[in-house]
């Protein structure tokens, strides 16, 4: 068969999300941001949300996400986004609201506003990127940053002593009443992709029906902080990230 | 069973040569390209092996740019 029979219109099988943009995504080759990215933007068109959504971004790698996806999205001051999502889903009950944010954004500056939002149940989803470093401005140690990982202001391993322990954010969320669903999840192959998506999808349902709030929480790559190749940093990721930061549903009101 | 053929559409001026699809493809259809590189000066990603692909999406789905189109025909 030939190649020009099979690439026809009724023969499409996949393509990228109509929601995201041909805007060039400023992330480094094969960052974990631009699969959520898709994610995201598939589960809001799979809903048929894309006039009923409002995003918060961050500050920090994903701060240009209202670039990429064509829905209404407002930009938080650094760490500040749950407070910014809890107003619009107050003022705005029949919207979908989420957050954007990374760990530097959500597990470090703004720790008080997003455990406070989670604990105070309001029918938001944080999707919550942990890539155990700070990868915007150049690699630093992170809240999340695991005991011995190696960055640029603790170039000889994290120290439980010096630098304290890695937070687990979502086990804390998990332990909070407001929550309905916390999940941890990755995007590092296809059968975690579909996970990544069902999940996703559960949380903005969850929300809609007015549950409680929601965290997903994806463990992912920052190939540029952590000085490897992308299927390195997968490689690094599943052998260290893993067994610290379990993956699986850690909470579900439903079960 | 009826076999399906497979082929992939990439969008090299977004490719950024990340090499994620490469791995991801189980009948190593795609490689990055050798020498040739696109306006961002990556060694995008190319369909090497075309009669292999069966279509299964896979390397369109860890494609964090989403480059990557993927039609899928039934073999008479």
């Amino acid at each position: 068969m030939d190649i020009k029979e099979i690439i026809q219109p009724e023969n499409l099988v996949y393509k990228k999300p109509e929601l995201l943009n041909d805007t060039p995504m400023h992330y480094c080759p094969g960052c974990s941001h631009g699969v959520v990215h898709k994610l995201v933007a598939e589960v809001i068109a799979d809903m048929g949300m894309e006039e009923k959504t409002v995003g918060v971004s961050p500050v920090g790698c994903a701060v240009f996400a209202y670039k990429y996806i064509d829905i209404d999205w407002q930009e938080a001051a650094h760490g500040r986004a749950p407070a910014l999502a809890t107003a619009i889903k107050r003022l705005w009950p029949d919207r979908m609201v989420f957050t954007y944010q990374g760990d530097g954004d959500l597990a470090c500056i703004g720790t008080a506003e997003t455990i406070h939002a989670l604990n105070r149940g309001e029918n938001i989803t944080i999707i919550f990127i942990n890539n155990a470093i700070y990868g915007m401005t150049g690699g630093q140690m992170a809240p999340t940053t695991l005991l011995g990982m190696k960055t640029a202001t603790c170039p000889y391993g994290r120290d439980a002593k010096l630098h304290g322990y890695p937070l687990k954010i979502a086990d804390i969320a998990a332990q909070l009443e407001g929550t309905c669903y916390v999940t941890r999840q990755s995007v590092h192959t296809v059968a975690a992709i579909n996970r990544a998506k069902r999940a996703i999808r559960k949380a903005f349902e969850y929300n809609m029906a007015g549950k409680g709030a929601c965290l997903v929480e994806m463990v992912s790559t920052c190939n540029s902080g952590w000085k490897k190749t992308p299927a390195n940093a997968n490689k690094w990721m599943e052998e260290n990230m893993f067994p610290f930061y379990n993956i699986g549903d850690l909470k579900d009101i439903n079960q | 069973m009826a076999k399906m053929k497979g082929a992939t559409v990439i969008n090299t001026e977004r490719c950024k040569g990340c090499g994620l699809c490469v791995i991801a493809c189980p009948f190593q259809v795609l490689a990055l390209s050798d020498k040739s590189v696109n306006r961002k000066g990556y060694n995008y990603a190319v369909t090497v092996k075309e009669d292999t692909c069966t279509g299964c999406t896979s390397c369109a789905v860890v494609c964090p740019d989403g480059c990557i189109t993927v039609y899928r025909k039934k073999e008479e």
